[in-house]
């Protein structure tokens, strides 16, 4: 597809995630108490996408995952919450 | 249209769903065992669910024109407790032999544990002693990388096991290239909130290639769209690909790779 064709086929679509996004973080911010550690995550995802490099899409699902390799001793329950928490 | 549901979870859904795959052109569902959202609590539990996968779910489909497969194991949710995997594991052979069991699946990792770990080794070594198939998944979010890591490497220390006899499913960007450079097949799962979008999928084929990639909707108890398969066909057709290619994406290598098994035969 060509540049324009793209933004044919995926601009309003990705305008409204775009707003969502930004709605996400001021609903963020004007909620009260304090934020876990998924919040500073998905800040420091989010650099990928203004940082003019390519593989974006992969460069924020490597900046949200464990980077560990060894086996873990024991599962903690069976869910997953989107981000690392060792990750700062 | 005509596709192949992959993997589908087709215990969990309803007879609405059958009607709106087999309408939107599905030929046949393939059915991984998976964790019910609940611990069973003995093996006794695995064994009725063994027996609804491969007697009484294969004559609901069949209602609605749709052939059924299945593939058997302990998911990796119910992996901690190695005793009960044991015993479970123990059932599985008496299984094997029917008409619509295809492999060992779906097995692999959830939270990355030791435990988790030696049952996945279990199956493995079953599904080399038994000559199956083997579908795998991969962990959730931010276990998934080093989870496909670590079931990559397992796979890879078995002499026995064939790469090509293997899917890896749920890639994503970060884990789809290194399934591939092992040999194995990879399947990418369309869900509204987690895994793949349709965009993201059709990005992922032209960027990798569609030589042993399958798209799948995973559809289960939780949210996931049965239609997930073909709604991804519309999206690769909105961007200009041929029917013949989509085709050869979400009919043709689903049955090059089940066709593997010599019980894999369409209706």
């Amino acid at each position: 597809m060509t540049r324009q064709q793209v933004l044919d086929l995926y601009f309003m679509e990705n305008r409204a995630k775009l707003i969502d996004l930004a709605a996400f973080l001021d609903r963020v911010d004007r909620a009260t108490g304090d934020a876990d550690f998924r919040l500073d995550a998905f800040k420091e995802a989010m650099q990928h996408l203004s940082d003019g490099k390519s593989d974006r899409a992969k460069s924020v699902l490597l900046s949200l995952t464990d980077p560990t390799t060894e086996p873990i001793e024991k599962a903690p329950g069976k869910g997953a919450t989107g981000a690392w928490p060792g990750a700062k | 249209m005509r596709y192949i549901e992959p993997h589908g979870h087709m215990v969990s859904r309803t007879t609405d769903d059958y009607t709106d795959m087999a309408a939107a052109g599905c030929a046949c569902v393939c059915e991984p065992a998976l964790w019910a959202g609940f611990d069973r609590s003995s093996v006794q539990g695995f064994h009725d669910y063994f027996c609804q996968l491969t007697d009484y779910e294969p004559k609901r489909a069949a209602k609605f024109g749709l052939g059924h497969y299945t593939w058997l194991c302990i998911n990796p949710k119910e992996s901690e407790d190695v005793g009960l995997a044991k015993d479970v594991l123990g059932i599985i052979p008496k299984f094997l032999d029917r008409p619509n069991v295809l492999g060992i699946g779906e097995i692999g990792l959830n939270k990355n544990s030791r435990n988790e770990m030696k049952v996945l080794e279990m199956h493995v070594d079953l599904a080399a002693r038994s000559n199956q198939l083997i579908l795998v998944h991969t962990p959730h979010l931010e276990d998934k990388l080093k989870g496909t890591r670590l079931i990559l490497d397992v796979l890879k220390s078995d002499s026995r096991i064939r790469p090509e006899r293997c899917i890896i499913d749920h890639v994503e960007e970060h884990t789809v290239q290194m399934v591939l450079d092992r040999g194995h097949w990879a399947g990418m799962t369309l869900y509204p909130e987690s895994k793949c979008t349709a965009a993201r999928a059709a990005d992922i084929l032209e960027t990798f290639g569609h030589e042993r990639l399958w798209m799948n909707s995973a559809c289960d108890w939780g949210v996931s769209v049965p239609l997930a398969v073909p709604y991804a066909a519309l999206e690769m057709r909105r961007r200009g690909w041929s029917a013949e290619q989509i085709d050869s994406v979400v009919y043709q290598n689903p049955i090059r790779f089940m066709g593997q098994s010599p019980k894999f035969k369409l209706i």
